[in-house]
């Protein structure tokens, strides 16, 4: 079993046009980090050169912002979803 | 013809064609419509916005359609006047309302939204049309797609006013009432957008769709003989609002349809639910996120998808926020209403609450003008108001009755007949 991560429209392209990826890791910037190895391209568009995850992007674990939980530290295990998302939306 | 040039990513400036485009693919930002000012500049005159039908396309021009309007030809263009009563009570000089509580055809500001992302949606092809929203949203999206002949699904937080979700049912939309908060019902259609080929009014047709709201900022300065007024109070949800009408003032300057604008922007929130003023009184470009808690149902949004430019129009407007409490908003509801017979939602109440608030504290000067923002009605929100208001007397149905049990009344009368 692995993590599953929902892609967003703009970057489907860099997945081969899949909406949804199976992932690993333990935290976030774990996830996000092997996100990258397997799709080489994705962390430069939801992170800014700092690493620190760009100001318009929403990562949702098991449909909770993670800002609500320990940001990029949240623990992630095997069966979680996690949604990424253009902050622009909505109102 | 269209206007519109194309797409422009506000953050790194990547350019895009005029497609279903809300984000920006590299990082994420915020997509604006980029029109041709120097073309319309020869066609968008005084004059001939005066020579056309009373409806928001008076100012087609500056909305991002490419033919000709379809949908909402009869909305926008609502009342505008100085409320001399509520300025009395609030102790201010010059006092507006701008009001969409009587938009057509479904009494809030979201009818001009909807008018421009439909037109829009149906130039690209779409057959289905959805939004999320706070109940407001929905009755529009759900009332234009039903003349349109669109089909239709908009997605509510399951908790809304009865009056919010009767008024979308009516035109018989398909309704899914998600089981949590606004940021939930959000967040789902975001996912969705992904998946089904409709057009999200406000996720995947954003850009455009947002571009409607301008119109309020066109009619204000219109309507107050082509200026901008001193101050402005707006209630913010997403802040998509204030941004527009940042956005609509500085266009018809840059036009040369309206001297310098140097109006002031407020933003209105509850204090259950105030990311925006949070971050505008802390002069900060960081809105953190909140879970809602308040009664002004259709602000209730803890993420804001504009809030950090509805942060920076404001604080480069010199102007400010407040946050006003659910108790203080039923009484904003109340004062609109005994003042100007304006019944307004709790959104309403908000503006009217945080108006009072700022001018009290001297953050609104009581000499210049003011304009203050109803976006929305206050028949879709009776709840906060039941056993609030002075009940109805019971009386059988004679003369004596009457005089019994209203004795005060009609004394208060006499004296005042008697008196002049």
């Amino acid at each position: 079993m692995a993590i599953t991560v929902r892609i967003p429209t703009p970057l489907q392209r860099l997945t081969s046009g899949q909406g949804e990826v199976q992932c690993e890791g333990t935290t976030v910037t774990e996830l996000l980090g092997d996100l990258e190895r397997r799709y080489p391209g994705v962390r430069e568009r939801i992170c800014d050169e700092s690493g620190k995850l760009r100001r318009f992007v929403n990562i949702f674990v098991n449909a909770e912002d993670i800002r609500f939980l320990q940001g990029d530290q949240t623990a992630v295990k095997d069966g979680d979803e996690v949604s990424i998302i253009p902050a622009i939306a909505g109102g | 013809m269209g206007y519109v040039i194309g797409l422009k990513c506000r953050e790194c400036g990547r350019l895009y064609p005029k497609e279903v485009i809300n984000v920006c693919e590299y990082c994420f930002g915020s997509i604006e419509v980029d029109y041709d000012y120097d073309a319309i500049r020869h066609r968008l005159t005084r004059e001939a916005v005066a020579s056309r039908q009373p409806s928001l396309w008076r100012y087609r021009e500056l909305l991002p359609i490419e033919g000709e309007p379809t949908v909402g030809r009869a909305s926008g263009c609502t009342p505008f006047f100085l409320a001399e009563r509520l300025a009395e009570a609030l102790g201010v000089r010059e006092l507006y309302i701008k009001d969409d509580s009587v938009s057509h055809p479904t009494l809030s500001f979201k009818d001009r939204v909807v008018s421009v992302a439909l037109t829009r949606a149906k130039e690209f092809g779409f057959d289905t049309v959805a939004c999320a929203s706070t109940g407001n949203l929905a009755n529009a999206v759900s009332a234009h797609a039903a003349k349109a002949g669109l089909r239709c699904f908009v997605f509510i937080p399951a908790d809304l006013e009865a009056g919010k979700i009767l008024a979308s049912q009516v035109y018989r939309p398909t309704v899914v009432a998600i089981e949590g908060t606004y940021d939930d019902v959000n967040r789902l259609c975001a996912e969705l957008s992904a998946k089904y080929p409709w057009a999200f009014v406000n996720v995947n047709i954003r850009p455009y769709y947002a571009e409607g709201s301008k119109t309020y900022g066109f009619e204000v300065a219109e309507q107050l003989g082509w200026q901008a007024p001193a101050h402005i109070v707006i209630p913010a949800a997403s802040g998509s609002l204030i941004t527009k009408i940042a956005k609509a003032f500085k266009e018809l300057q840059l036009l040369g349809l309206i001297p310098e604008a140097r109006t002031k922007l407020y933003a209105a929130q509850a204090e259950g639910c105030g990311p925006i003023a949070a971050a505008i009184q802390a002069r900060s470009d960081i809105v953190k996120p909140v879970k809602p808690k308040t009664i002004a149902k259709s602000l209730a949004i803890g993420n804001p998808a504009d809030g950090y430019y509805a942060t920076k129009a404001v604080l480069e407007s010199d102007g400010w926020a407040e946050t006003v409490t659910d108790e203080e908003i039923v009484q904003g509801i109340r004062l609109l209403g005994e003042t100007e017979g304006v019944f307004t939602e709790t959104a309403g109440g908000v503006t009217v609450a945080v108006a009072k608030k700022l001018i009290a504290q001297g953050v609104i000067p009581r000499e210049e003008s003011i304009v203050l923002c109803i976006t929305g009605n206050g028949l879709k929100t009776l709840e906060p108001l039941v056993g609030r208001l002075h009940e109805p007397t019971r009386i059988k149905p004679t003369l004596a009755a009457f005089e019994a049990g209203f004795a005060d009344q009609i004394a208060d009368t006499t004296r005042r007949i008697s008196r002049s």
